[in-house]
């Protein structure tokens, strides 16, 4: 690569990327509005030919909505969109296609009933007699595949090949149109290091081709393996265009993460004093190896009574995945967990639900809240849930049940009868709150409990979870914001990669840059 | 990289075969039938029974090619039984007017293809269920019969009657003007299902909708197209119904939707789309056909027998469908 050869021609290499005459793509000014929010806010982005641009930023930042706007995917409110030169809007991928910017999804996007060759082809087909030439098609396919290092069958059908070749396949399809653009949207989520690098030797062929390539990926590894020019968004704003080589990692992950904390949270002093684990403490939970492919790797983990636990870790690191573990939402391949001392197995959350461990989903909308019940019907699900449903709740200890809980966590409005959708999203979150602390758990798992919500609500749930710890819950605390985390946990757990790679104890000398450092470095010690 | 392409090579092969067993399955049956129609009865495995069995069934073959498509894409056509009322309604009726022929049968096949079209739209763009619209355009159609005829009308037309009793034979085979039309059909369908572009989105359709639609294929256009040409076919197979009858009656073809969506899947399409062959069709229409025929020969058992053996196929297939594509996940 660059670095091989010699000093003045990365120089000259340097010069040539600073001095960039004609970008492939030029995106400027572009603002996408959804219905309440700017999505993209007066974003700048360029791509040069013979380079990989990875695209970085937290959930929400804008990333999707970018590519989404430069195939025409999401109309665009304002900005302009030039390739090589030309102003150019395209009113779908199809589209886009035909104009040489082709995308290959994080899901394979293809048909698993059709041959290899067809998706290869299909668009551009070659015809005999004013039909599909077969044969020929079969020879083209079979170019493309070799290309990307493939020898297989192209009248096989691509539901028999594993994703990866899927992966590499969906490739060689936009190759077909002579892609000037190739647009990957985390294609190596599912992946294996194995494949991974052969999907970096493909992309870096088609790159000294002088193919533009934007790169989605939310591995800090891979992103630094591959990416020749990095741009952070962060909330719909660019924050920076850089050079990778100009880009540390630790500034990297500042960028992506920093400066979304609220000063009314960062205080330092309002930091939860961090409890004291008795010497003779037994763990409530113990996670021995515990794993799942894909998901995260094999890790250790003991969760106190009365102890915080924070999960710290960019987007996609496996946070939330971890805890749908411990939850038995999804089934671990390897490891096994203890509760207090005992092996379990949890498979389905209702035997999670059944040994008093309670999880709360990031995604409020899709897996939790019911928008059309009540309150109270919210607030009771989870009690019936572990009752049965052979035995209703009675009404009087429904009421009594409901009315505390709307009491104690200041739900407003208190009206038990309210239907949940008319709440704000922090009110919502506090009912969902409700239902959960309704079934008196042991263990309660919080997967952004304040994403989204407000100020005051977000400053009433944290004190709340506090509380709950002091009288003997055990907690596992997930929060995209550091401050959060610091402020709350007894012990913060850093995910990266899918991997557990620290778990510290949250003393005062631990501050956010020092997360950021092991969140960017997965190193403990300097 | 060597490794990895390696362990790959030797996959295909054997699923390959896969895309095949439903149809090989049904051609089993279907050998299998015949092998125990003619150790049973004499005379089972004579020309003239098998030439009937085409020219007992052409109006189903080309209701089957029509209802391939629509499976195909993972719909349902429910109105096809109707519709081909309808065609042989408007055909006879048309006829004995005193409208010559060569506009009376365009018409009649035109009527089919706009109720496709009609319920195409609503399925695509209104996104109404298949099922819901189909039932609205079986409603539909069933009533027009009833303003055309409410009677079974006889055909006199002499150009009909010289169509419907055309014919070739050779010894005591013997192939009918109908035959010849769906055999047609069929080469045809088989022709733009697997040597066109949109034959080939059909499929990709019946895979993933959204994925054909990422892929750049013209999913909508498609989506409609199916519609109509399984219209088209019922229409077509009214004209052929009309033929074998020499009539044009509004209750005729009643549930004959639902023979034509059963011989489709015996014949090995699956009911979520995306696999299938246009001549597993033709072959579960003959198997249908051969139930009827070996329950003729039997002479003692109730027509309603037939309905159980087909009931009983349908499940034994279904079944096997989904075995099979449980494993491919």
């Amino acid at each position: 690569m660059i670095d091989s050869t010699s000093a003045s021609r990365a120089e000259q290499i340097t010069v040539q990327h600073s001095q960039p005459t004609n970008p492939t793509v030029q995106m400027a000014g572009i603002t996408v509005e959804f219905p309440g929010v700017k999505a993209l806010d007066g974003v700048d982005f360029r791509l040069f030919p013979g380079e990989v641009h990875a695209l970085m930023g937290e959930n929400g930042a804008g990333k999707s909505t970018l590519i989404k706007a430069l195939t025409g995917v999401n109309p665009i409110a304002a900005g302009t969109i030039s390739v090589n030169g030309s102003s150019m809007r395209f009113n779908g991928p199809a589209d886009a296609r035909e104009h040489g910017i082709s995308t290959v999804y994080q899901e394979v996007n293809l048909c698993t009933n059709l041959t290899v060759a067809e998706n290869i082809m299909l668009g551009s087909e070659p015809r005999r007699f004013g039909g599909l030439d077969w044969r020929t098609m079969r020879r083209q396919a079979k170019v493309y595949l070799e290309r990307m290092g493939l020898d297989i069958d192209p009248s096989s059908s691509l539901g028999s090949h594993s994703l990866a070749v899927q992966q590499l396949v969906a490739i060689s399809r936009a190759m077909v149109v002579d892609a000037k653009v190739l647009i990957l949207d985390e294609p190596t989520s599912s992946l294996d290091t194995d494949e991974v690098e052969q999907l970096f030797t493909v992309m870096r062929q088609l790159r000294d081709d002088g193919v533009a390539i934007l790169f989605v990926s939310h591995f800090l590894d891979q992103i630094y393996a591959i990416a020749d020019r990095i741009t952070v968004l962060r909330n719909g704003q660019l924050v920076q265009e850089r050079m990778k080589d100009q880009l540390p990692q630790r500034e990297l992950v500042s960028l992506m993460i920093a400066g979304t904390s609220d000063a009314q949270v960062s205080r330092a002093n309002e930091r939860v004093a961090v409890t004291e684990r008795a010497a003779d403490a037994k763990p409530l939970l113990q996670a021995v190896g515990l794993g799942r492919k894909g998901a995260v790797q094999p890790f250790n983990l003991d969760l106190y009574p009365g102890e915080v636990i924070g999960l710290a870790g960019l987007l996609g690191s496996g946070r939330t995945e971890l805890a749908r573990l411990l939850y038995g939402a999804d089934k671990a391949d390897v490891g096994s967990i203890k509760l207090a001392g005992e092996p379990v197995k949890l498979r389905t959350p209702r035997q999670a639900l059944g040994r008093k461990i309670a999880y709360t989903s990031e995604d409020r909308k899709g897996e939790g809240v019911i928008g059309d019940l009540t309150v109270a019907e919210n607030i009771i699900l989870g009690l019936q849930a572990a009752r049965g449903w052979i035995r209703p709740l009675p009404t009087v200890k429904a009421t009594q049940v409901v009315d505390a809980y709307i009491k104690a966590l200041g739900v407003r409005p208190a009206n038990p009868n309210a239907l949940l959708k008319n709440l704000s999203g922090g009110n919502q979150q506090k009912v969902l709150l409700a239902r959960w602390l309704a079934t008196a758990p042991k263990l309660l798992l919080l997967d952004e409990p304040t994403r989204g919500i407000d100020i005051g609500a977000k400053t009433e749930i944290m004190n709340l979870v506090s509380e709950l710890a002091e009288q003997g819950m055990s907690v596992v605390f997930i929060s995209a914001e550091l401050e959060e985390v610091l402020r709350l946990s007894d012990r913060i757990v850093v995910m990266r990669d899918h991997e557990k790679v620290a778990e510290i104890a949250s003393t005062p000398e631990v501050d956010v840059p020092r997360l950021i450092e092991i969140i960017a470095t997965g190193e403990e010690d300097k | 990289m060597s490794i990895l392409s390696e362990t790959r090579k030797s996959a295909p092969k054997l699923s390959l075969d896969r895309r095949y067993l439903p149809v090989l399955g049904t051609v089993v049956v279907f050998v299998l039938m015949l092998v125990i129609g003619g150790a049973r009865y004499e005379n089972f495995l004579s020309p003239a029974v098998l030439s009937n069995l085409f020219i007992n069934n052409a109006h189903l073959i080309v209701l089957a090619a029509g209802m391939t498509f629509v499976i195909l894409t993972g719909g349902i056509d429910l109105s096809v039984g109707a519709v081909l009322a309808l065609s042989s309604v408007i055909t006879a009726t048309m006829l004995n007017a005193g409208i010559p022929l060569s506009l009376v049968l365009p018409i009649a096949i035109l009527s089919g293809s706009i109720i496709g079209l009609g319920m195409g739209v609503m399925i695509q763009y209104f996104e109404v269920q298949p099922f819901v619209a189909t039932l609205a355009g079986m409603f539909l159609a069933r009533g027009l019969c009833f303003i055309f005829a409410p009677e079974s009308v006889p055909i006199r037309n002499e150009g009909f009657v010289a169509l419907s009793s055309w014919g070739v034979s050779s010894g005591r085979w013997r192939l009918t003007a109908a035959v010849v039309i769906a055999l047609l059909v069929v080469a045809a369908s088989w022709w733009v299902l697997h040597r066109t572009r949109f034959g080939r989105t059909v499929y990709a359709v019946g895979g993933g909708e959204q994925s054909a639609t990422l892929m750049g294929l013209r999913v909508a256009r498609t989506k409609v197209m199916v519609y109509v040409i399984s219209g088209t076919c019922a229409s077509l197979g009214g004209i052929l119904f009309a033929m074998f009858s020499r009539s044009g009656y509004a209750l005729t073809g009643v549930g004959m939707e639902l023979d034509a969506i059963a011989a489709v899947v015996i014949g090995g399409t699956l009911l979520i789309g995306g696999m299938g062959f246009i001549l597993g069709s033709v072959v579960g229409v003959m198997v249908l056909g051969l139930i009827q025929t070996i329950i003729t020969f039997e002479g003692t058992l109730s027509s309603w027998w037939t309905k159980i053996v087909i009931g009983v196929l349908l499940l034994v297939f279904v079944v096997l469908q989904r075995i099979l594509t449980l494993r491919r996940n």
